[in-house]
């Protein structure tokens, strides 16, 4: 009896002793007693509508659907206002790796904040996937070893949109820029866009990030006599610029207003009364397949409104770079930098998505127009997919890229 | 870019736009600083209050009341803020400005910059610091209206008649009034007014909430046009401040005046050399001061 019991406790030390030890060992390549992701976005200003909040529950959803834990230990999120501020964003990113053990760091809806946030995260060796930054710039001049962008770049999007337009008889442009690294990114990739067509640039002025009038900007670009009137920015300068284009007659009197990037929430605030036949490049729209329908669906009683493709992105990204961790088997940097670079990104969000070497991500895109307000059947019901443009049209080759990183 | 007659008129449209604000801020700051001899920092801060009472009467009050419905339109709201704002401006002026008109201007000018933080930390906190649209615009004055030259909204031309006939109004009964002269008796020799049997004090109290009323009245015309942010009375108040130094510290007419014009002028800048529009004013500035220092409508 004594060795039977003594036989069953060294048993049960012995399995518990083993259960430990695998316990340990599943949770010895993470850094800390968590995984934590932190979403850095503009969460009070003109990015807010189309990221902000919503990417918080996208991510909150990708972490419950991916179970609440990696590794056996749980996963964290935080989030912050980065209020379009480089300097604001950087200091935040740089208390969430030092002090938090943050290890991926997504939203960054504003290309200052994106360059400064992924250059100061992947000398510290953290990831960033970057789901609403514009400029090219994150994957090519200024590419980083643990930089991945995610959503859409400046060069994806005139390659639909300005394509279309040209193609439709708009042969002069006039640009209204956001003045800083993003509006200047869309407007040379654009300008590259409408002069390859035959088209032709007759001018451009820059307005300052969250403009509230645009209306000199707007007489400006009407006196150039342009086709169209090409808007490089986003949010809800895109939304002021195009209601006020509207208050001055300037569609009424011939000339087109182009949006180079426009969200699904930007249709939604215009109305389709003022944004019906408004054609534009997103790298998803909820209503396109079964499976984004449906996520979608869950997003919006959470949210309260439709995911922008950012928004999905955010999910996306999220997603990936767990599954990736689990893969990896730790959060080290470099071991899960390599596995999202093999992997292939198949969910709602995007079909065949692949992370290149140097950062970017490459999927379709699809060219878009928005509904006018008799073909909607529902207060969501804004778009209708024009055509497919293929990830490898959408993006610069990997031949053609100018990131460093290629040459070692 | 050739520069056509269509555009010069146009951006000199947009720039009247913009003057009958600059026009409205600086003839109330003229009026507090010719009766108070106090120049208030927190103009800029009652005129964002007064677009903020727009836009909370729009679109908060009725949830926050709990009745869903409840809306302060925009005509009432042309009322309702001034008077409002117009009273928070009395309650500034007989609980803290007060006891700074025996020391020099100042503390009065740092006590308003307080006040001025202080209410755009407490807006910047809970509502978007790049502007919330106003949507309470009326319907009646939605649409365009073709003047020839270029299409322009309703609601702007609406803005520029009423705060011009509003300025007007104001320098009638200033200049004009048995009242206003009593008020300017009281800015000469107050003693001697009272003597007289006029209350001087309630006088200096309600001339400031009038000041402060136009501010709100400016800021309630503003909602529409621009987006109302926390920031919104920041930005203009510098250019404001110009306003009042090139046009003469006090004067009535030089404040309205100068108003009007610097708006024209910097739109017409804004036609023939665009980056200059921003700097134009304050490069007039300057130059005055060098000429004037006392402004063009200032009494040396």
């Amino acid at each position: 009896m004594k060795r039977m019991l003594m036989a069953a406790t060294c048993g049960l030390t012995m399995i518990l002793a083993s259960g430990a030890s695998t316990a340990q060992d599943e949770s010895q390549g993470l850094s800390s007693d968590y995984v934590k992701v932190g979403v850095l976005s503009d969460m009070s200003g003109v990015y807010k509508a189309l990221e902000g909040p919503g990417a918080v529950v996208a991510a909150q959803m990708a972490i419950d659907d991916f179970g609440g834990s990696v590794l056996g230990k749980p996963i964290k999120l935080v989030s912050s206002d980065h209020q379009n501020k480089p300097a604001v964003a950087s200091s935040t990113a740089r208390q969430w790796i030092d002090r938090e053990n943050v290890d991926m760091i997504t939203g960054l809806d504003n290309s200052a904040v994106g360059l400064a946030v992924q250059g100061l995260a992947s000398d510290k060796g953290v990831i960033t996937m970057n789901t609403g930054s514009g400029t090219t710039e994150l994957t090519e001049s200024q590419c980083t070893e643990y930089g991945i962008h995610y959503v859409y770049d400046t060069y994806s999007l005139p390659v639909g949109t300005a394509t279309a337009i040209v193609k439709n008889g708009g042969e002069t442009w006039f640009f209204i820029t956001a003045d800083y690294a993003f509006g200047h990114s869309l407007e040379d990739n654009t300008s590259m866009v409408v002069e390859n067509l035959g088209g032709k640039v007759v001018g451009g002025v820059e307005a300052p990030l969250g403009t509230t009038d645009f209306a000199s900007y707007l007489i400006q670009a009407k006196a150039s006599g342009a086709d169209v009137i090409a808007l490089a920015n986003a949010g809800s300068d895109t939304v002021n610029a195009i209601k006020q284009a509207n208050s001055f007659g300037i569609v009424e009197q011939g000339q087109q207003m182009a949006g180079m990037l426009v969200f699904l929430t930007d249709v939604k605030a215009l109305g389709l009364e003022t944004a019906q036949g408004l054609q534009f490049t997103t790298a998803f729209y909820w209503d396109r397949s079964d499976e984004a329908r449906k996520w979608s669906q869950r997003f919006f009683e959470k949210h309260g409104a439709m995911p922008t493709m950012v928004q999905a992105g955010v999910y996306s990204a999220t997603l990936s770079y767990l599954e990736a961790v689990k893969k990896a088997g730790t959060d080290d940097a470099d071991a899960v930098r390599e596995v999202l670079g093999d992997m292939t990104i198949n969910d709602m969000f995007v079909q065949g998505g692949d992370i290149l070497p140097n950062g970017l991500m490459t999927h379709d895109m699809y060219l878009v127009k928005a509904k006018s307000p008799e073909q909607s059947e529902g207060p969501w019901d804004l778009l209708e997919v024009v055509a497919t443009i293929p990830g490898e049209k959408a993006f610069i080759p990997l031949s053609e890229s100018a990131c460093q990183l290629l040459d070692k | 870019m050739n520069v056509s007659l269509d555009l010069i008129l146009a951006q000199m449209m947009l720039g009247l736009s913009a003057g009958v604000f600059y026009a409205m801020l600086s003839l109330g700051l003229a009026i507090i600083f010719g009766l108070l001899n106090v120049i208030n920092f927190a103009h800029g801060a009652l005129y964002m209050l007064g677009a903020f009472v727009a836009l909370i009467g729009h679109s908060y009050i009725g949830p926050w009341l709990g009745y869903e419905d409840f809306q302060l339109g925009f005509w009432p709201a042309l009322i309702v803020a001034p008077l409002l704002v117009g009273c928070f401006g009395m309650l500034l002026e007989r609980t803290m400005l007060r006891r700074l008109y025996q020391f020099d201007h100042i503390y009065g000018l740092l006590l308003t910059f307080g006040i001025a933080l202080m209410l755009q930390g407490f807006f910047t906190n809970y509502f978007n610091v790049s502007g919330t649209p106003y949507g309470g615009q009326p319907e009646s004055l939605n649409g365009i209206v073709n003047l020839g030259f270029m299409y322009f909204p309703k609601f702007r031309l609406f803005a520029i008649v009423m705060s011009i006939v509003v300025c007007f109004l104001t320098w009638f009964v200033i200049e004009r009034t048995r009242l206003g002269a009593v008020l300017r008796a009281g800015v000469e020799n107050p003693k001697l007014v009272q003597a007289f049997g006029i209350n001087v004090p309630l006088m200096v109290t309600l001339t400031f909430g009038f000041g402060v009323a136009l501010a709100a009245l400016a800021g309630v015309l503003a909602a529409p046009i621009y987006s109302v942010s926390p920031l919104m009375g920041a930005n203009l108040i510098i250019v404001v401040f110009a306003v009042v130094v090139i046009g003469g510290m006090g004067s009535i007419m030089g404040a309205i005046v100068t108003g009007l014009t610097l708006g024209l002028i910097q739109g017409l800048t804004k036609a023939i050399y665009p980056p200059a529009a921003n700097t134009v004013i304050f490069f007039i500035m300057v130059i005055v001061l060098l000429v004037r220092p006392a402004g063009l409508f200032g009494k040396e």
